[in-house]
């Protein structure tokens, strides 16, 4: 089985604000607006490098996503940043109407995604986010599974034409990905090759599904896995194949059954290839304060729940 | 554009449009269309600098206008059409399926002049900030407009914009307020209670003009006032006293006319109050 080193927890919101300054660098059109969590989403270096291309905008987020949908039209890339749930359910109607359906080049970023933001409990965790984003007809979404790759996925939003929700998280994780190395947005990232089960996972449970893949490899059970990095478009290729290889799929998110890449990818199989699925995800649940890794354990979003997901299907 | 016209010949076939594209659709909004016609047409004809030939969604170089209360759009189309954006014939496909002209502006479907989607209120404010702030950043020194209703001014959004704009000294956007004192229930006191919005705004930090929305000698001081104020450090509100429904009397100065057609005899009797100028689409 392939390697996978951690280089040093990071956390992926540091691995946004890492790839902000870079894109900012990288094009004079990129331009950030926070509302009142500048420190918190990692805009704070982009802020202070680019104080004309930063704009405040307070705790007003509503105002905040159209206003980037009118410096889009006038031929910049905003980047919004808030707290995921502020940056999506909070403003949906706003995404809707004034970046998808008026098709601006809006990219959204949403820190503290999911339970593992913690201790401030259910009010300030999202796992909805995903599943809303994905509905809304024209949106990207995509969220990275590391530091480096956190880094990587932000300069490739900027450079892609079209809206974009970018999820990323709070506390600090593995980070074990190659740093520099190419991210392709809609295009799955294959982790491990193997025969006997696929493991389609994102975000903070990609590493979980390392773990979890090493333990069935001991027991002579070969994982394909796949870090389905880009929710929407979803690479129906490359899930495809790997189904008809293992005919078994786990999928595995921190985030809701409803509207995640559980449904998206049990959507997919129903039409094309239904095989068993088992879903490593949370069912109808607010969340509650607690400390990250605690939450995913009680919540079933960990290397274990993944096995006895696996062991329900071999 | 149409040219040869005064500004009163103008406006009274825009108001043509508006009562015969609501009528052939048999939906629409008339009310905010008519009382919002007389400084529309000045804006597009006199204020504005434009050029609808060679139009691009960018507005790079040039004035802009969004529209935030979307549901006007027969008045929005109509004077687009007149100024020579797209051809007047095209208004007979209002609200039809298929057609370019939507219930409400989507630049979905590529119309000349639109340059945002609106229909869902409150978003357009904060959406013509972003492209006033753009300008600046660029070294743009053209302006952004905007038209808000009065009862669209009941949202949040426009309160969340309205401090956003002044905090950043947005003074090259200017909004303009088609205060009708009408909304779909009923009268805007007796409904939002959004009442006194000339002290409302100031008290946000903006720069505020009072003006007849139906006089055109009004609503040249009041634009010339605006332009002589860009560049002040505040953003700029028109507020246009208007009556909802102006210029067809019994549409005139009641919510009842928000969203609704008249009949083919209703629009009879409109034409016979309404001289055509330019030539019916």
């Amino acid at each position: 089985m392939a390697e996978f080193i951690n280089s040093g927890n990071k956390d992926t919101r540091s691995g946004f604000g890492a790839g902000l300054l870079q894109a900012g660098r990288l094009n004079s059109k990129v331009v950030a607006m926070a509302a009142d969590v500048t420190g918190s989403v990692k805009m704070d270096a982009f802020a202070s490098e680019f104080p004309d291309r930063f704009f405040q905008c307070g705790i007003a987020e509503a105002n905040m996503v159209s206003m980037a949908a009118g410096m889009a039209i006038g031929g910049y890339v905003p980047f919004i940043g808030a707290f995921a749930n502020f940056a999506t359910a909070r403003i949906l109607d706003q995404i809707r109407q004034s970046v998808c359906y008026s098709g601006t080049n809006v990219k959204i970023a949403g820190s503290h995604a999911g339970i593992t933001l913690g201790e401030d409990g259910a009010t300030h965790q999202t796992m909805e986010d995903v599943g809303i984003m994905r509905m809304l007809p024209g949106m990207t979404v995509v969220c990275p599974c590391d530091y480096n790759q956190t880094v990587a996925a932000t300069i490739a939003v900027s450079r892609w034409n079209g809206p974009v929700y970018l999820r990323f998280g709070r506390p600090s994780v593995p980070n074990f990905t190659e740093e520099g190395a190419e991210f392709r947005i809609g295009k799955a990232q294959k982790l491990l090759e193997g025969k006997d089960i696929t493991i389609l996972t994102y975000g903070h449970l990609v590493w979980e599904s390392i773990q979890a893949a090493k333990v069935l490899e001991e027991k002579g059970v070969s994982v394909d896995l796949l870090n389905i990095h880009t929710i929407k478009p979803l690479d129906v290729e490359a899930i495809k194949a790997s189904v008809a290889r293992t005919g078994k799929v786990i999928v595995a998110e921190e985030h809701l059954i409803a509207g995640g890449l559980s449904e998206a990818v049990a959507g997919l199989l129903a039409r094309t290839n239904p095989v068993p699925m088992r879903f490593v995800a949370v069912d109808d649940k607010f969340g509650q304060s607690g400390k990250p890794a605690e939450l995913m354990s009680r919540y079933g979003l960990d290397a274990e729940h993944i096995l006895s997901a696996a062991g329900q299907l071999l | 554009m149409t040219t040869g016209y005064t500004l009163q010949q103008t406006a009274s076939q825009v108001r043509r449009d508006i009562i015969r594209m609501v009528t052939a659709a048999a939906s629409g909004h008339p009310g905010g269309s008519l009382s919002s016609t007389d400084f529309l047409t000045y804006l597009f004809f006199k204020q504005m600098n434009v050029t609808p030939e060679t139009w691009k969604r960018s507005g790079e170089g040039l004035d802009m206008f969004f529209l935030s209360a979307g549901h006007l759009t027969p008045v929005l189309y109509s004077v687009l059409a007149r100024r020579g954006y797209f051809p007047a014939s095209e208004l007979s496909s209002f609200r039809r399926f298929g057609s370019r002209l939507q219930g409400h502006p989507s630049v979905e479907w590529g119309v000349e002049g639109i340059n945002q989607s609106a229909g869902s209120l409150g978003q357009g404010l904060s959406v013509a900030l972003g492209a006033a702030l753009a300008k600046k950043l660029s070294g743009d020194d053209r302006s952004v407009y905007v038209l808000v209703g009065d009862g669209e001014s009941e949202e949040g959004q426009i309160w969340e914009a309205a401090m956003v704009a002044s905090h950043h000294k947005a003074d090259n956007l200017v909004a303009m307020t088609d205060w009708n004192h009408q909304q779909i229930d009923g009268s805007i006191e007796n409904v939002g209670g959004m009442t006194d919005l000339k002290s409302r705004w100031e008290a946000f930090g903006w720069k505020v003009i009072e003006a007849d929305g139906h006089d055109f000698t009004d609503i040249e001081k009041a634009f010339n006032e605006a332009s002589a104020a860009k560049g002040a450090g505040k953003p700029i509100m028109i507020l246009f006293r208007t009556e909802m429904g102006h210029g067809v009397d019994f549409m005139a100065g009641t919510h009842k006319w928000h969203g609704k057609n008249p009949s083919q005899e209703q629009c009879d009797a409109a034409m016979k109050q309404l001289e055509e100028t330019i030539g019916d689409f």
